[in-house]
């Protein structure tokens, strides 16, 4: 009985605290005329940005409805392009067949970059993009060979479907090979993991998702943090995108300049990621 | 005596006047189900059929059949990934079928009669817990210690088979189980009569007898464990390479589809996972298939020779 009293009240203490931080925001004015119903999925990385953004909408119009999913970059794509979802999420730009065969159009509106990790206690801080190549290529197997204890390194990567993967690929593995042998692991959230226990990992993931269980490191001098970014030191950066089929209707056009404009601006922030503007 | 005989003539002849005009509506139903069940299965093959037909041209085949999966280089080789579900499966089971049937021996009279209800208890219960239980306490508990006590990452073929008997485990013990009990009820007073000791009776009357159970518990164990997605997905590596050793990393024909579903949809990399679809339906309707026709022959009534 106690204790579901203080669920409850657990519960109500939630709802005021949300209640009071998302008391604020004005740019909302867009949708008061508007109602219906967005949906979202897609990239996994967005999922913050749109999640906060939906909540503010609905919470100035209780008429308008938003929902958003995962399910990656790829599925973004083929959700919208199937009409499944009003807008599309993708951590990568469209390649030439998709947007051929579904007519899509893209909405960038946030930079992130993506961070070689290692375990904390890892010695090494940074390493040159040649280097990195070589380990992931598999030629360089120890860290001792630069510089760590005398252990061997253990890869991981992620899925082909990965946008993460693919921008670490082309920009600073510069489409070089990756060893087959490297372990696989199917998210931002399971590299973070898969890290912060293995002493002898190295991986890769977004800016965005990095924190104190796991170590960036730095690439050819520079560090991997959203400055660097901004500044263009850091080069391993990818823009995230919304992508919507054909023109948007007017509801997803207001969302799309919200998210894009200087409310979305903190938003962006928050998650970890570089507004676009 | 007579009053209850007379009453409960009464309540079936209601009950049946009762049912028969529905009797023809409700066996329709019920066939119809049947059918639209079966339907959809076939749908499926014919569908996956379909959607793999791009992909099983000869020059595409070639790329296929293939022991390398190199997506941006143009080799889609599934051929390591059809191993590693085949490794994994059967190390799963040569871990799992033994422990079971000494489980089930154990709860049929071998072991202390004390232990045998929590015993039962606990399979029963173990059978419920969601396979991404498993995963994540083995990923947290387990592959940190393959990796000290080892070297490696601790992901390995060796961590996804360990925890992949464990979950067929319950399976193959509950699938013997029930070949033993009616086994045991009808023919307990014979071993007796006979002047069989209980251990003797369970050992060289009943597990002998229940030869094509044991069978039926290896094969629905091997069907488990072959298409069990994530339990090797979190644990096995996923790297797409054949293993040397138990300590390297494998890649199952469950995790790779998983793995790549949210690839560009209009690629050959997302083609040829139709394949690997194909493949596995195979192998589950093959295990279905050897296992209707075993549990049939359990079930029909033995000439008492």
């Amino acid at each position: 009985m106690t204790r579901r009293f203080n669920c409850a009240l657990f519960c109500a203490m939630l709802l005021v605290l949300s209640l009071t931080f998302s008391a604020w925001g004005t740019g909302l004015d867009a949708f008061s005329s508007l109602t219906g119903k967005i949906d979202i999925a897609g990239g996994t990385a967005h999922i913050p940005v749109m999640k906060e953004a939906a909540k503010q909408i609905m919470k100035a119009n209780p008429a308008i409805r938003i929902t958003v999913a995962g399910g990656g970059s790829g599925v973004g794509v083929q959700k919208v392009g199937e009409g499944l979802v009003d807008i599309g999420n993708t951590g990568r730009s469209l390649s030439p067949e998709e947007i051929e065969k579904y007519g899509l159009q893209s909405f960038p509106f946030a930079i992130d970059g993506v961070a070689a990790i290692v375990h904390p206690s890892n010695p090494v801080t940074g390493l040159s993009s040649e280097q990195i190549q070589a380990i992931f290529a598999g030629t360089i197997t120890n860290w001792q060979e630069l510089g760590g204890p005398d252990q061997p390194i253990n890869l991981y990567t992620r899925d082909e479907a990965s946008g993460t993967r693919e921008v670490f690929w082309k920009k600073l593995l510069q489409k070089g090979s990756i060893a087959e042998r490297a372990n696989v692991v199917a998210s931002n959230g399971a590299m973070k993991v898969a890290i912060s226990q293995d002493p002898a990992a190295i991986g890769y993931m977004s800016i965005g998702h990095l924190d104190e269980i796991v170590k960036g490191i730095e690439v050819d001098g520079a560090a991997p943090t959203q400055d660097n970014a901004i500044n263009g030191s850091y080069k391993i950066v990818r823009k995230l995108y919304m992508n919507t089929k054909g023109e948007p209707s007017p509801l997803v056009k207001a969302f799309i300049d919200y998210i894009c404009g200087p409310e979305g601006t903190p938003l962006i922030s928050a998650a970890g990621y570089i507004p676009l503007q | 005596m007579g009053r209850g005989t007379k009453q409960k003539t009464e309540r079936s002849a209601t009950f049946s006047r009762w049912r028969q005009p529905n009797e023809r509506l409700l066996l329709a139903g019920l066939r119809s189900c049947a059918w639209l069940v079966a339907l959809a299965v076939v749908l499926i093959f014919l569908f996956l059929l379909y959607f793999s037909l791009p992909a099983l041209r000869p020059e595409s085949l070639k790329t296929l059949l293939n022991w390398h999966w190199r997506p941006y280089g143009g080799e889609f080789g599934i051929l390591p990934m059809v191993v590693g579900s085949l490794l994994l499966a059967v190390s799963a089971l040569a871990l799992a079928y033994p422990l079971g049937i000494a489980l089930c021996l154990f709860i049929h009279g071998l072991g202390p009669r004390i232990l045998r209800r929590p015993l039962r208890l606990i399979l029963h219960l173990m059978t419920g817990v969601p396979t991404v239980v498993y995963g994540f306490i083995a990923a947290f508990l387990l592959v940190p210690m393959l990796r000290q006590a080892f070297h490696g990452s601790g992901f390995s073929w060796l961590a996804a088979s360990l925890t992949l008997s464990l979950l067929i485990l319950p399976t193959i013990v509950l699938m013997l189980n029930s070949q033993f009990e009616p086994l045991r009820a009808r023919l307990e007073t014979s071993f007796v009569a006979l002047g069989y000791s209980p251990e003797q009776a369970l050992l060289q009357g009943i597990l002998p007898l229940a030869r094509q159970g044991l069978l039926a518990a290896a094969v629905l164990g091997f069907g488990r464990a072959i298409g069990d997605t994530l339990i090797s997905l979190m644990l096995a590596g996923n790297a797409p390479l054949v293993p040397e050793a138990p300590l390297d990393s494998l890649r199952t024909l469950t995790a790779h589809i998983a793995l790549v579903l949210a690839t560009d949809a209009q690629s050959s990399t997302y083609q040829s996972l139709f394949v690997c679809g194909t493949i596995l339906f195979g192998v589950s309707l093959l295990v279905n298939l050897s296992l209707r026709r075993l549990t049939r022959s359990i079930l029909a009534p033995e000439s008492p020779t």
